[in-house]
Formats: C-alpha cells, sequence, structure tokens
C-alpha cells in the first residue's frame, strides 16, 4: 500500500492550487458538477500541469512554460467590454450576429440573443446551466480526452460560457461570431456547448480581443452536430500574448454530417489547438484545417485525433505552419479507424515554411487502422522559401520584402481556399499580412 | 546602354568559374544575338544580368545607363529597365497570375515615382497586351505558370515583358518549346516592343528565329568567353558548319 506520490509544485501549479480553493465556493454549479471540479483540481495536484514527459505535450511543455498562475480575471465592466470591442474590427465588415464573453463570463446585453432567438436558436448562460445540471452532463468528456491536463484545468476553474442550440432545420442566416472580451489582466476558463440540430446549418466565428496579460486563457468548444446538419467554424487565435492559449474542440458528428474548422494561429507565446473529434453517424465529413504563424520563441500547436468509430466517414486534415526566428510549430495528428469502420476515407496532410534559421517544426502524423477496407494517407513537409521562386517575382520588379510575403500568402491560402468559408477569407488574409508585416 | 568588361563568374558554392572573360557593348536600339554550345555560359550571363546570387563575380564590370549593375538588387534591376526571359520560367503554385501581374507592374512604377494603375486600367491593358500573344484570360486565371505547357510558360513571359517594358530584354532560348505559329506570334510581340530606346539580348541556338527576330549583331560564346562576333550572316554559317572551329579558338 502506497499512497499517490506527490509531485512537487511548481509554482503556476502551487498557484493553481491555491486559486482553486478560494475560487471554489464561488464558482457555479450542481453538486455534481462542483464533485467534478474537486477531482479535476485532484488531477492538477497529483499529475501538475501537462509536461514534456506526456506523450501529447512532448513538444508543448505547458508545466514549464507557465511560470505562474494569475488569478481569474474578475467580472467585467460594460463600459470596457465596449471600448475592446470597438477597437476589435477583425470582422467589421461582416455581416454578422455577435456573442459576447466577457472576462470568462457571458454578457448577455452585449449579445444579439433576441435576434438569434427569431432565428430559431437558443442562446444559454453556461453558468447558469451548469447550476441547473445535476449529471454534469455539460462536463462530459470522450474517451480520448479524459486524461488532459488542459481539460481538467478548464474542468476545474470553467467561469462560464454560452450554450447555444440551433433547432433542427435552422439555417443561420449570418455567421455568429463568438467574442472572448478579455478587459483587464486574468486568466480566462470557459466552456461553451454548441448543439446544431437534425438538418440545421451554423457558421461559427471564435475571436478573442483584450489582453488576459500573463492569465492564460483556456476555452473548451464542444459541439454537437446532428444528423444532416453542418458546422463550419472559423477560429482566430492571433496577436500577442504573455499567457497561454488553450483552446479545445470536443466534436460529436452526427450522420451525413459535415463539419469544418480552421484554426489560424498568429502570435501568442504559447497556444495550442487541440482538438477531439468523433463520428457518431454514417456518411459524415469532417474536415478540419490549420494556419499557424509563430515568430522570436513562439509556440503553435495543433494537436487533434479524429476517431472514426463508424464506417462510411470521410476526414481531411491540412495544416500549414509558417515560423520564424526560434519559434516552434507542433502538428500532431491521428486518425484512428475503428475494426468496423470500412469504407473510411482520411487524408492528412501537414506542412511547415521555416523563415527563420532557429525554428523548428515537429510533425507527427499517425495513422491507427483496424480496419482492412479503407483509404488512408497522410503526408507532412517542412522547407525554406524556395530561392528559385523569390528569385523569379524578383527578377519582375518586386521587392524582397513583398515577394516573400506573396510566397509566404500563397503557402497558407492553400489552406483557405480549400476550406471555402468566403466570408472570411479576406479577413485571414488581411490577418496574415499583418502577421508578415510584423504585427 | 550596357556594358560588360571583362567579366568572370563562378557559381557561388563550389567555386567552378564559368564565365572567363566576357566583353560586350550594347547600343539602345541594337538587337544582339547569342549563340554556342550547351553548357557554355550563355544562361549563367543571363541570370548574371538579372542578379541570381547563386553566381559570384570574381572580375570585371557591368555599366547599364550609366549605373553599376552589379551593386543593384534583382528588383533595382528590373525597376531600371533590366528584364530576363527565363530559359526555364518557374511554376508558383498560390500566387494568382493576375495578381503577379499587377504587383510586379506596380512595384515598378513605384520605383519609378508614377502612381499606381488603377484596376480597370491594369485589366484592360493586360487584356490588349494578352490578346496580341495569343494568351488565354482562362491562362491568367491560373496560378503563375502552373499547368502552363512549355509553349504558354514562353508566350507568358513575352506578356510579362510587353506589359513591363523595359529597356533591355534578354531572352533566354524563347524559341525553344514553341510550335511554328507561337514563334511566329512571339517573335510579332518581340519585334512590336522593338524601338530606337530598347535593346535586346537574344540567346538561341537556331537561325531560324533571327529569320523572325533580325539581330544586328552576332555573337558566339564558348566556355565562358565570346569567340567571335559578326552579323546576322554569322548565324547561317553556324548553321550550316555548327561550332567545332569556336570551340577550337576556346
Ligand atoms: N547553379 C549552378 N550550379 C552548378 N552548375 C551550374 C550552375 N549554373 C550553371 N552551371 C554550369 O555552368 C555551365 C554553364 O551553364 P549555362 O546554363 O550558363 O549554359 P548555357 O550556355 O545556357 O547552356 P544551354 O544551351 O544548355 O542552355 C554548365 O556546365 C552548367 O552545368
Ligand atoms: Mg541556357
Amino acid at each position: 500500500m502506497t499512497a499517490p506520490t506527490q509531485i512537487s509544485h511548481t509554482q503556476a501549479e502551487s498557484d493553481l492550487l491555491a486559486r482553486f480553493d478560494e475560487a471554489k465556493g464561488a464558482l457555479a454549479g450542481s453538486t455534481a458538477v462542483k464533485d467534478l471540479r474537486v477531482a479535476a483540481a485532484e488531477q492538477i495536484k497529483t499529475r501538475g500541469l501537462p509536461h514534456r514527459r506526456v506523450e501529447e505535450y512532448k513538444y508543448s511543455d505547458l508545466r514549464a512554460f507557465m511560470k505562474s498562475a494569475a488569478p481569474l480575471a474578475p467580472k467585467a465592466d460594460a463600459a470596457a467590454v465596449r471600448a475592446v470591442l470597438a477597437a476589435d474590427e477583425a470582422f467589421a465588415g461582416l455581416t454578422r450576429y455577435r456573442l459576447v464573453i466577457a472576462n470568462g463570463s457571458f454578457l448577455a446585453e452585449a449579445s444579439d440573443v433576441a435576434a438569434l432567438e427569431a432565428e430559431g436558436v437558443v442562446i444559454r448562460d453556461f453558468a447558469a446551466a451548469l447550476d441547473a445540471d445535476t449529471a454534469a452532463e455539460l462536463l462530459a468528456t470522450p474517451k480520448s480526452a479524459s486524461q488532459d491536463g488542459v481539460l481538467a484545468l478548464n474542468t476545474a476553474f470553467v467561469q462560464g460560457g454560452i450554450v447555444l442550440s440551433v433547432k433542427d432545420g435552422v439555417e443561420v442566416s449570418r455567421p455568429v461570431e463568438l467574442v472572448h472580451v478579455s478587459t483587464e489582466a486574468g486568466a480566462i476558463v470557459t466552456r461553451n456547448r454548441v448543439e446544431v440540430g437534425t438538418g440545421a446549418n451554423l457558421k461559427l466565428i471564435e475571436t478573442f480581443a483584450g489582453s488576459t496579460g500573463a492569465g492564460e486563457s483556456n476555452v473548451v468548444f464542444d459541439y454537437q452536430i446532428g444528423d444532416k446538419a453542418t458546422l463550419a467554424v472559423t477560429r482566430l487565435v492571433v496577436g500577442a500574448s504573455e499567457g497561454a492559449r488553450l483552446l479545445t474542440t470536443l466534436a460529436k458528428v452526427g450522420g451525413e454530417a459535415l463539419f469544418k474548422i480552421l484554426g489560424f494561429m498568429a502570435g501568442p507565446a504559447f497556444a495550442r489547438n487541440q482538438q477531439f473529434v468523433a463520428f457518431a453517424g454514417e456518411n459524415s465529413d469532417a474536415k478540419l484545417y490549420g494556419v499557424s504563424m509563430a515568430r522570436g520563441n513562439g509556440l503553435a500547436d495543433q494537436t487533434l485525433i479524429v476517431d472514426h468509430a463508424v464506417p462510411h466517414c470521410n476526414s481531411r486534415e491540412f495544416f500549414k505552419t509558417v515560423l520564424d526566428d526560434e519559434a516552434r510549430g507542433v502538428y500532431q495528428g491521428r486518425i484512428n479507424v475503428a475494426q468496423h469502420a470500412q469504407k473510411t476515407d482520411g487524408e492528412m496532410m501537414t506542412q511547415a515554411l521555416l523563415l527563420g534559421e532557429g525554428a523548428e517544426m515537429a510533425n507527427k502524423p499517425e495513422l491507427e487502422i483496424f480496419a482492412d477496407d479503407v483509404l488512408c494517407a497522410h503526408g507532412a513537409t517542412s522547407g525554406q522559401i524556395d530561392e528559385d521562386l523569390l528569385f523569379y517575382l524578383r527578377a519582375r520588379g518586386i521587392p524582397e520584402a513583398e515577394a516573400r510575403t506573396l510566397l509566404v500568402m500563397a503557402f497558407l491560402s492553400e489552406a483557405i481556399e480549400e476550406f471555402e468559408e468566403d466570408y472570411v477569407t479576406e479577413a485571414l488574409e488581411t490577418r496574415v499580412r499583418d502577421w508578415l508585416a510584423g504585427a | 546602354m550596357l556594358e560588360i568588361k571583362n567579366l568572370h563568374a563562378r557559381i557561388a558554392e563550389e567555386g567552378t568559374e564559368i564565365l572567363r572573360g566576357i566583353d560586350l557593348k550594347v547600343n539602345a536600339g541594337e538587337i544582339h544575338a547569342i549563340m554556342g554550345p550547351n553548357g557554355s555560359g550563355k544562361s549563367t550571363l543571363s541570370y548574371i544580368l538579372a542578379g541570381k546570387e547563386d553566381y559570384e563575380v570574381t572580375e570585371g564590370e557591368i555599366i547599364f545607363h550609366g549605373q553599376n549593375l552589379l551593386d543593384m538588387e534583382p528588383d533595382e534591376r528590373a525597376a531600371a529597365g533590366v528584364f530576363l526571359a527565363f530559359q526555364y520560367p518557374i511554376e508558383i503554385p498560390g500566387v494568382a497570375t493576375m495578381e503577379f501581374l499587377k504587383t510586379a507592374l506596380n512595384a515598378q512604377r513605384k520605383a519609378k515615382g508614377l502612381a499606381q494603375l488603377s484596376i480597370p486600367d491594369f485589366m484592360k491593358l493586360v487584356k490588349e497586351k494578352a490578346a496580341d500573344l495569343n494568351v488565354t484570360m482562362d491562362m491568367l486565371k491560373r496560378p503563375l505558370n502552373v499547368g502552363f505547357s512549355g509553349g504558354e510558360k514562353k508566350r507568358a513571359e513575352i506578356l510579362q515583358m510587353s506589359l513591363l517594358e523595359p529597356s533591355l530584354c534578354v531572352l533566354d532560348e524563347t524559341d525553344s518549346g514553341l510550335d511554328i505559329d507561337a514563334l511566329r506570334i512571339v517573335s510579332e510581340g518581340v519585334n512590336k516592343l522593338r524601338n530606337p530606346g530598347r535593346a535586346m539580348i537574344v540567346i538561341t541556338h537556331y537561325q531560324r528565329l533571327l529569320d523572325h527576330i533580325v539581330p544586328d549583331v552576332v555573337h558566339v560564346l564558348s566556355k565562358g568567353r565570346i569567340v567571335k562576333t559578326g552579323g546576322k550572316e554569322l548565324a547561317l554559317e553556324l548553321e550550316k558548319n555548327g561550332y567545332a572551329d569556336y570551340i577550337e579558338a576556346a
């Protein structure tokens, strides 16, 4: 009989455990939810933050990155939220609905709740839903993510978020932007559930505005995609951020459904977009795209697991990474094909462009196939800008910096184009240009 | 307009000397043909004019419009009027042809202190020039040179040249890969650009091209040196007798 070995905690881990003790009384949830929170905090206590000896975090050592843990962000002041939103122009030109999560909590008065309601979309506050969630169903974790440390951190601290339900058959007429606003320094921990009913169609844009300072952002999106439904998500993690940006997708895709997501990351010191996608019905498609940019000592990590648990589904994973200076990029992608998941078609590709001498890319595409009648392929490339292409452009009078921009744009836009959500193309390309110009 | 003096150059990486003392003077309005065996250094010379970094000039100089060309970046040379039609034009996936043409044209205009061309003006200009060269709108909608046939790539090069209106046109084997009709169309395009203010260096293996684009001077390049210079009749003689005599001379 030995007691579980206690690890010696880092400053950040001690901070987190102290933060939990302080906050737990005030955090939302039924008794079942609170029990889950305590269990998750216990997981952090015994295992610590995810680190490089945990396979999934081999290249993204969160434990080493987090020097300390900031307190949770306080309740936001409405005027301050308006000021941050006014300065945020990423999608200013797009006709859209907007939902605002301010310092980790849903802010109904800044959100287009009534207009969405009129279209057949019901919005609820995730925190309030947790209070009523006697079985803690809203915090359910798919098996493939059950050991994940970032998710445990989210479960322990989740402040709020939204539950968005699109009724059966409803095609939401405009894209919905879900924006996380930070009005002051502090960690934000949210979870959002998006339910797309049978035959319904939703375009979602996820953005962040304002600064969390040294505080981490830990945001989970739980997508429940009904039969014959379509969900297209554009996720933007842009701008220098001192605190880690941790994004988690949990997606369950129904039959004859389509799930598309583009994860766009540029700028944070530590950004991880991890996705757990599972097919629950046949004849469906999941298309996952990634565009990552990092410079300085930045890290951009795209990690995913796609579970082909049922037959006749297609998945496409196409990821592009551009790294400058000493930045590091990570792609870890795994396609699992269960024994009975015949006629699975999976095509995974990860490509990196290294602009800086010290930049490094870890490409790890994996296939785990137990069925025999499947079509799966994967590829990985990593290289520099082709000097011959650069010379050709310069020989036509295009100055070097502009020629490089053209080539990097060309490299990245392959993924943006294949994503085929035209309303975001221009905004994304602008963000790429901004990043290349040093923003 | 262009004066190359005692130019020696080697491959930057491994040091093999390719050009071994080239002297060439090209005046405005002239057309010079350069012929010579495979591997004699013709493309190397054209790349050095355009500013490719794979080559290191060890001796000599190149004066272009009174400026030291070797001190200039490739894009500065282009803006100053140098245009190289590549022997092997490169495919650039993801860069739309029209976007590329507009960027190049406007970059050069900017370098010359001219205003940017509006999109309608630019479109009009491209359509006009493209029609002359039998370049279809379908080709222009594709990424730059991607999926173009060998002949289409050459025509696209000449389209770029006619849009950018350089003062020195260097054509590196623009005729190879062209069918008979395309050769005529391209030659007409090139001849249209002929004017007293513009000079051309035409690199070719075939006398046939020089029937269409009639040169003032013909040079024979062998083993990195110009070993013979003459009038257009020199090309006819080479066609008949080959390079054997001159290879000895080098
Ligand atoms: N970047 C390079 N690296 C190595 N060798 C090179 C390079 N560029 C040129 N060479 C060599 O230099 C010599 C001259 O090449 P160049 O392409 O200039 O010949 P050319 O006269 O244009 O021939 P062709 O008629 O076949 O086009 C050749 O032997 C070639 O292999
Ligand atoms: Mg050649």
